[in-house]
């Protein structure tokens, strides 16, 4: 099979992993060498799904021993099969590289005998672009949960990120669906990740010389709608994958109907929108200070597809409102519908000089209509509009079609 | 006064020291750039360049906004540096904090527009390789908004120091020889070098990378401006990936073909006639249970074009026809202004039964048909497919898409395109005529009322061209 055929199959099998990311870290190529990281990654391409072509995104192969039930890749689908070798992997990425196709490689892999033989295989790829070739752009590893610890620690010597999925959102739904996985084995890595990475940040804040781990730290994706389990759940799981692994990102990806499908699995994808708001829920969590139960009470643990998270949290909580721009802390006005971080931040440093007025909203660009109910301003004061039983209908942008259209990019700004 | 700059940051520098040093206010003064006006009443030498102006300190953050600005190509930027540089040393130099002031709002804009450019020159440029001699050398050819290629050349030398590139447009150019930069004049491109052979392998990954049943061709575009495409080569296969992209994912949704539940009420001859006559008796899902008759779909076996509702309802139930309600007249308004006569349409519904539920005054509130229904009806939806034979299919609704490409299918994403389908040449979906009767905002309304004309002139206007 020639080298574009494989290609073919295994882009083709890597596209359902949505961490395709390439921020953070920095790196910077020798005069022999080639590539670069600098902050921000870079999109070099679009398709027509909207999605950002920022890597090249493979499978190693696409042969697996395992047998997840939403995954096209299981044993027992009879979808066509390749395998690359390491070397192919390297000239392909060297190519598109030089001619600015691409900021880096984003490889993973199914399981092919074993989960260390092949990280080893993951590992061989990497070590032959950094070392042999110089190359200093974007790497991506996918790290096989289970393999050993020699293992992880040595991928991580030569990637910039490491991840390792967590898949679904409860043990029970891995059991369900992917009985060879499990929390415990994926939080193992997960684990080791996390601890190689702080130490790695210890050691070098002593000596700017010691090796880098994983500069970029780790994240990791969950399939969402494949079981019926709810965003609370969700939620909450990702929550306490970033508190006690230090992850970068949890991406979630609305299940994505494939060929051949499993009869336990539900014969249609969830809403695209139920996507974008958990990544919305998953921003508030984590830049706006806000608690898992706020956004998915146990009365309601599914996100509201008509609203978004915060909307639907400040509809809830009216007796917080309205809040005062011109005086209110920080944290209060985070929590106002409409308000972003980048905006929130801007407003406290306008109003040193001034006092903030609808007009100098109007200037930042901020969704006036859905914020002017909740907010006080020099020249503005809600007239009894937040007891309105009619409050929800006016501020709720007037059709899906908005949300959509901006949901990639809120996915990377977060702002709400 | 009038000044003339450079036009480049360092001789505007020169030029703004001096005016400062002089205590010439804005208002006094007006830029023009080299080669557009008459020589400099201000002869940069008033004040040598290196001179420290006493008093005269600028914020750090002021000198790194003007050096983006000073790539914009907007003629109205030195006024507008000189004016912020004026502010900032006369009694306010937190202005730059004041983000809503209508002069750093602007020099804000301008220095974004430059920013995004630079990012998207870093993401689109494409090199070709080509040997001469020997030698190995990386060609490209860009075309930028604004004067940005001295300010993003390092950025390349940074990231491919081991290469020998150029990088070519319009107004500028540079190259790198391993060692340093050298720039140039601008160059046409008929110069550029034309192919790649690893081209053909990079449109590979593309349309592979791609997944379907996501089509969002709005938000590709919002990121990918179409007057780059000229110099990417893989966007020569984006019409073709969304045009196949619904049958692609109809054959991911229904992997096993499941036999309709309505196909055991299917008569032996299934001519139009008979299959409407043999729809009457369908038991096939509980719709049939609350509403008065099946509402078949009507219209010529030859019809061209075929329209696909969601399901009868109120008045379509007690008559027996389908669209004859106030959707079905505000319908025939719109078809008749596009130049489509309902007469030689054959038109049906997804669902063959009115669902409703009841209404807090008794009344019969249409209820959307479930998944299971709309599977169980597509029996009889198929069978008029196969009847017509139609050369275009217009489905109105989601359920009515959805029908056909399963529950991934957005109206909101994909409404108005016109798709390659195993079921006609050209299929197209646009909104529901209900959905703009009942759409409670106004202003939602009148916009989907307007997409709505919009999508079926298209439809005609592809149906003519379908000869
Ligand atoms: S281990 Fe990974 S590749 Fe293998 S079946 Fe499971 S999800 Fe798919
Ligand atoms: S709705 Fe369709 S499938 Fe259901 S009973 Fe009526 S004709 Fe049959």
């Amino acid at each position: 099979m020639d080298v574009r055929k494989k290609l073919e199959i295994l882009a083709d099998a890597a596209k359902y992993d949505a961490s395709c990311s390439s921020s953070g870290g920095k790196r910077k190529a020798g005069k022999e060498g080639l590539g670069s990281v600098e902050g921000m990654g870079i999109c070099h391409s679009y398709t027509p799904d909207g999605r950002c072509v920022s890597l090249l995104k493979i499978l190693l192969t696409n042969f697996c021993i395992y047998d997840c039930q939403y995954c096209i890749n299981r044993i027992s689908s009879d979808t066509a099969r390749a395998r690359f070798t390491p070397a192919e992997v390297v000239r392909l990425t060297l190519d598109f590289y030089k001619r600015n196709y691409i900021e880096g490689l984003f490889l993973s892999s199914g399981v092919i005998k074993s989960p260390d033989y092949t990280m080893e295989q993951l590992i061989e790829v990497a070590r032959t672009l950094r070392e042999v070739h110089g190359f200093q752009g974007y790497l991506h590893l996918k790290a096989v949960p289970g393999a050993s610890k020699e293992l992880i620690d040595k991928a991580g010597l030569y990637a910039d990120r490491l991840s390792a999925n967590i898949e679904l959102p409860t043990d029970g739904d891995l059991k369900k669906l992917a009985p060879e996985k499990s929390f415990a084995v994926t939080g193992g890595t997960m684990k080791e990740i996390s601890a190689r990475v702080e130490q790695s940040r210890a050691e070098r804040q002593e000596s700017p010389k010691a090796p880098k781990f994983a500069p970029a730290g780790q994240s990791t994706q969950m399939i969402v709608g494949a079981t019926p389990t709810p965003d609370a759940a969700i939620l909450d799981t990702a929550s306490r994958l970033y508190t006690r692994f230090k992850l970068k990102r949890v991406y979630y990806s609305g299940y994505s109907p494939i060929p051949l499908v499993d009869a336990r699995l539900p014969a249609k994808s969830p809403p695209l929108v139920r996507e974008h708001r958990l990544y919305q829920a998953d921003w508030l969590l984590r830049f706006y200070g806000f608690r898992v139960d706020e956004l998915t009470p146990p009365e309601q643990p599914d996100l509201s597809l008509e609203l978004d998270p915060k909307l639907a949290w400040a509809l809830r909580r009216r007796e917080a409102f309205p809040v005062d721009v011109n005086r209110a802390p920080r944290e209060a006005l985070l929590r106002v519908p409409g308000m972003g971080v980048r905006t929130v931040d801007r407003l406290l440093r306008i109003r040193r000089w001034h006092r903030v007025t609808l007009a100098d909203l109007a200037r930042l660009r901020v969704p006036l209509t859905r914020m002017k109910p909740f907010i006080v301003t020099a020249d503005h004061r809600p007239t009894g509009l937040i007891d309105s039983s009619r409050l929800a209908e006016r501020v709720t942008p007037p059709s899906t079609q908005l949300s959509l259209f901006t949901s990639a990019r809120e996915a990377l700004t977060g702002e709400l | 006064m009038r000044v003339e700059v450079g036009p480049d940051l360092d001789s505007f520098r020169t030029a703004a020291r001096g005016l400062l040093a002089r205590g010439v206010s804005p208002e006094q003064v007006l830029f023009t750039e080299e080669g557009s006006g008459q020589g400099s009443l201000l002869a940069p030498a008033v004040v040598p360049a290196s001179a420290p102006v006493a008093g005269l300190s600028v914020p750090p953050a002021f000198l790194e906004l003007a050096q983006k600005v000073a790539c914009h190509r907007s003629p109205e930027r030195w006024g507008l540096l000189y004016r912020v540089l004026w502010r900032l040393t006369h009694g306010e130099r937190k202005l730059l904090e004041v983000e809503s002031d209508a002069d750093v709002y602007r020099v804000l804009t301008l220095a974004k527009g430059v920013q995004r450019d630079a990012h998207k020159m870093k993401a689109f440029v494409r090199f070709r390789r080509v040997e001469r001699e020997g030698e190995e050398f990386f060609i490209a050819w860009h075309r930028p908004e604004h004067f940005i290629v001295r300010y993003v050349a390092p950025f390349f030398a940074r990231r491919f120091p081991s290469m020998r590139w150029s990088i070519l447009t319009p107004d500028a150019s540079v190259s790198w020889d391993l060692e340093q930069l050298t720039y140039g004049p601008g160059v046409p491109r008929s110069q550029a070098p034309e192919g790649d052979a690893l081209e053909e392998m990079w449109r590979t990954y593309y349309a592979s990378t791609f997944n379907p049943a996501r089509l969002n061709v709005r938000a590709m575009r919002a990121e990918m401006p179409k007057k780059h495409w000229a110099t990417l080569p893989e966007t020569r296969l984006i019409p073709e990936l969304v045009r196949q992209a619904p049958q692609r994912t109809s054959r991911m949704v229904s992997p096993k073909l499941e036999l309709s539940e309505s196909s055991r009420f299917m008569p032996e001859h299934q001519d139009l006639a008979s299959l409407a006559q043999a729809a009457q008796g369908c038991r096939a899902c509980p719709l049939h249970e609350r509403a008065t008759r099946t509402v078949f779909g009507e219209g010529p076996a030859g019809a061209r074009l075929m329209l696909v509702g969601e399901q009868p309802g109120d008045q379509e139930d007690r008559v027996g026809r389908p669209f004859i309600g106030p959707a079905g007249q505000l319908l025939d308004t719109v078809l008749a202004a596009v130049g489509l006569e309902r007469e030689q349409l054959y038109v049906t519904n997804a669902v063959k039964h009115f669902g409703w539920v009841e209404g807090e005054e008794k009344q019969r509130l249409h209820a959307k048909p479930g998944r299971s229904e709309v599977l169980a009806c597509k029996g009889w939806l198929d069978a008029e497919v196969a009847q017509v034979r139609p050369k275009m299919i217009l489905c109105l609704g989601a359920t009515a898409a959805q029908a056909f490409l399963g529950p991934g299918f957005r109206i909101n994403l994909s409404r108005g395109q016109i798709f390659e389908t195993p079921w006609a040449k050209a299929w197209m979906a646009t909104f529901h005529p209900s959905a703009l009767l009942r759409m409670p905002d106004e202003r939602a309304r009148a916009q989907a009322r307007i997409h709505f004309e919009a999508d079926l002139r298209r439809a005609a206007d592809t149906l003519r061209a379908l000869g």
